[in-house]
């Protein structure tokens, strides 16, 4: 369990803060000014939110492309992050990647990547310079189930295996490779067997729950930071939006997502485990909702007015400038 | 001065960088106990240890990928793929990542990766050993892409690349291993996106880089025998392309033979074209030629790999052919 009152409260109000910015999101791309793939993450917000707070600052995180609550999560501000959606200059990355590819090396947030897979190997590199320079980081890797299918995938296992590197692998398993359902894309549906056969640790955790994510997390962090090898974290989790903007969902009953939103929402759990700790009333839960509910409008507001990119630096950051 | 072989060359260079600089590590198949599959890293490990001397497993896109995040936390790798038909399976990180993430981070990132590959044929390798596709790599945006065609560059391209913040690629020509030169080790790194004029004429501009330059310089002499003065043009970077080099030399000689050992179709001679097309036509004297591998993968007997690639005869008829006498 997250220790303490605040701790606790702020891992929730995080979560809050995800779904609220996630479902601005969606209504301001109606308007157009958010465009290009939007991927949401709600209904998964446990999962980066619980895994976030057993880092420390200095850890690496690699994303996916349905990372606005791992930036989120990361402390990333929603005003940065929003703006980058809007494609603004004041964007986390200056307008140059988006939905799919936030950055900001304070907070060693190293993206944001779209290519599913393509992260893997580089935290397994990020890895090997932390263990090569003597530093004692951890790099939290976030993929898919989709993921697991990919040559990448098991050239990272081999890899950190191998060379014995401090990477935690957190297998965000929300059931579908985007329409593919797990037993459809995968031989053998028990992710954890495939980190095993490389001799990597794996567990599994229920993904929807954030105290339980947060322990599971603890754990595998710690198991890292104390032997510098790999660990593998599978989060069993539920996406209950669309895999993007453009996705009819004609691979999944209406019933099942509602099922899932109904008895699963990670925010109503956490929010019922808060009430029985007695750390969280409905005051408590409004004041949260009015926070967040400002800081998204701030952020949206902030957007708006925020400057564009000018096009004569389009060329800008192609390659490092050379020095004067 | 001493001589000394192209593969050794990089060795000096690699050693170079090993000793100044703690952050520098080389990683590719074979690269350690083996000596490298061309024995460039011979006696490397030996040296280094196998930490920075690091033998990978069969994975292109995983140990390349990794040397981009290693590059990204801190440390100056340096990759070998064993051939550049291996580095397909390595495009990806590639393409997606080692290109993208300083931009698409907008200048947050930057990959200061080194990569090195084996290219091109006349060894009997067949169709997945012997390919030139540095062309394909100079078409992305991102990324250096150097092909150093004698032992100085080998190791002064190496040295360059090794001090240059972004992604590096250098493609060089399998034949070109045991060939011996000159190395002046003083001259310390090269600068990339420099073309150099290897031998002055005045009739027409042979423009080649790589394991291709042999074979121009050799038709640039037939040539003077005929009575035609050659200028060779070695490009050694790809991209960024010194097109200033390559513009001044037609401009002075009116007659442009550019030879690649890539496939004509698509080709990196045709990028050269094009730019000569775009910037100095009116300078032309006659139609631009190529002389480039014929289209088809590179076969294995011996006669037939001949005829697929770029030979003297072919550059000096070519040549012929833009004065009238073909």
């Amino acid at each position: 369990m997250i220790d303490g009152r605040e701790r606790a409260l702020a891992a929730f109000e995080q979560m809050v803060l995800i779904r609220r910015f996630e479902e601005k999101c969606a209504e301001v791309y109606s308007t157009g000014k958010i465009r290009g793939f939007l991927h949401l993450y709600i209904g998964e917000e446990a999962v980066a939110v619980g895994v976030m707070a057993a880092l420390s600052a200095d850890d690496n995180v690699v994303a996916t492309y349905r990372e606005h609550g791992h930036a989120l999560a990361r402390g990333l501000g929603p005003g940065s992050v929003m703006a980058e959606m809007y494609g603004k200059a004041t964007g986390c990355s200056r307008g140059r990647g988006g939905s799919m590819h936030l950055f900001s090396t304070p907070h060693r947030f190293f993206g944001g990547h779209a290519i599913v897979g393509g992260g893997l190997p580089v935290a397994v590199g990020l890895a090997l310079a932390d263990s090569m320079l003597g530093h004692d980081r951890v790099t939290v890797c976030f993929f898919g189930d989709g993921a697991v299918d990919e040559g990448e995938f098991h050239e990272s296992m081999n890899l950190a295996a191998l060379w014995r590197l401090p990477v935690l692998f957190v297998c965000e398993n929300n059931l579908y490779a985007m329409g593919t359902a797990l037993e459809r894309h995968e031989s053998l549906t028990d992710l954890c067997v495939k980190p095993r056969a490389y001799g990597i640790p794996a567990e599994n955790v229920d993904g929807m729950d954030l105290f339980a994510v947060e322990a599971a997390a603890q754990h595998a962090v710690s198991e890292v930071r104390r032997h510098r090898s790999p660990f593998f974290l599978e989060a069993k989790t539920y996406r209950f939006r669309a895999h993007s903007m453009y996705d009819a969902e004609a691979y999944r009953s209406r019933e099942e997502v509602a099922e899932w939103a109904q008895k699963h929402d990670p925010i109503d759990l956490a929010a019922a485990q808060l009430e029985r700790r007695g750390l969280l009333d409905p005051a408590a839960r409004a004041a949260i909702e009015d926070r967040v509910r400002t800081a998204v409008q701030q952020a949206c507001d902030e957007a708006d007015a925020a400057p564009l990119e000018p096009v004569a630096d389009l060329l800008r950051d192609v390659l490092t400038p050379e020095a004067r | 001065m001493t001589t000394l072989t192209y593969r050794e060359a990089i060795r000096v260079a690699l050693s170079t960088a090993l000793d100044a600089d703690p952050r520098v590590l080389l990683m590719g198949e074979d690269v350690g106990r083996y000596g490298g599959a061309y024995a460039v890293s011979k006696g490397l490990l030996e040296r280094f240890g196998p930490e920075r001397i690091r033998d990978t497993p069969l994975a292109e896109s995983g140990f390349l990928g990794a040397g981009i995040g290693a590059a990204l936390g801190g440390l100056r790798p340096i990759v070998e793929i064993m051939t550049v038909n291996f580095s397909l399976l390595a495009l990806d990180q590639v393409v997606n990542n080692a290109a993208t993430l300083r931009h698409m981070s907008g200048g947050q990132l930057s990959v200061p990766l080194v990569v090195r590959m084996a290219t091109g044929g006349g060894r009997q390798l067949a169709a997945q050993h012997s390919h030139s596709l540095e062309g394909w790599y100079a078409h992305v945006p991102g990324i250096k892409v150097l092909a150093p065609a004698t032992v100085q560059d080998a190791h002064d391209l190496l040295l360059a690349a090794l001090a240059d913040p972004d992604p590096v690629f250098l493609f060089e020509h399998q034949l070109l291993y045991p060939t011996e030169g000159e190395l002046d080790e003083a001259r310390g790194p090269a600068r990339i996106g420099e073309a150099l004029v290897r031998r002055e004429g005045h009739d027409v501009s042979l423009i080649t880089y790589g394991g291709s330059l042999g074979k121009a310089l050799a038709a640039a002499s037939e040539l003077a025998a005929a009575g035609i003065s050659a200028e060779v043009i070695d490009l050694r970077t790809l991209r960024p392309l010194d097109t200033d080099t390559v513009c001044a030399s037609v401009t002075r000689t009116h007659r442009a033979v550019i030879i690649d050992e890539g496939w004509k179709t698509g080709s990196f001679s045709a990028e050269v074209a094009a730019l000569l097309a775009e910037r100095a036509f009116y300078e032309l004297d006659a139609p631009i030629a190529r002389v480039c591998s014929a289209e088809v993968p590179i076969p294995y007997a011996k006669h037939l790999e001949e005829a697929a690639l770029p030979r003297v005869p072919a550059i000096v008829s070519a040549t012929l052919e833009l004065f009238g006498r073909g």
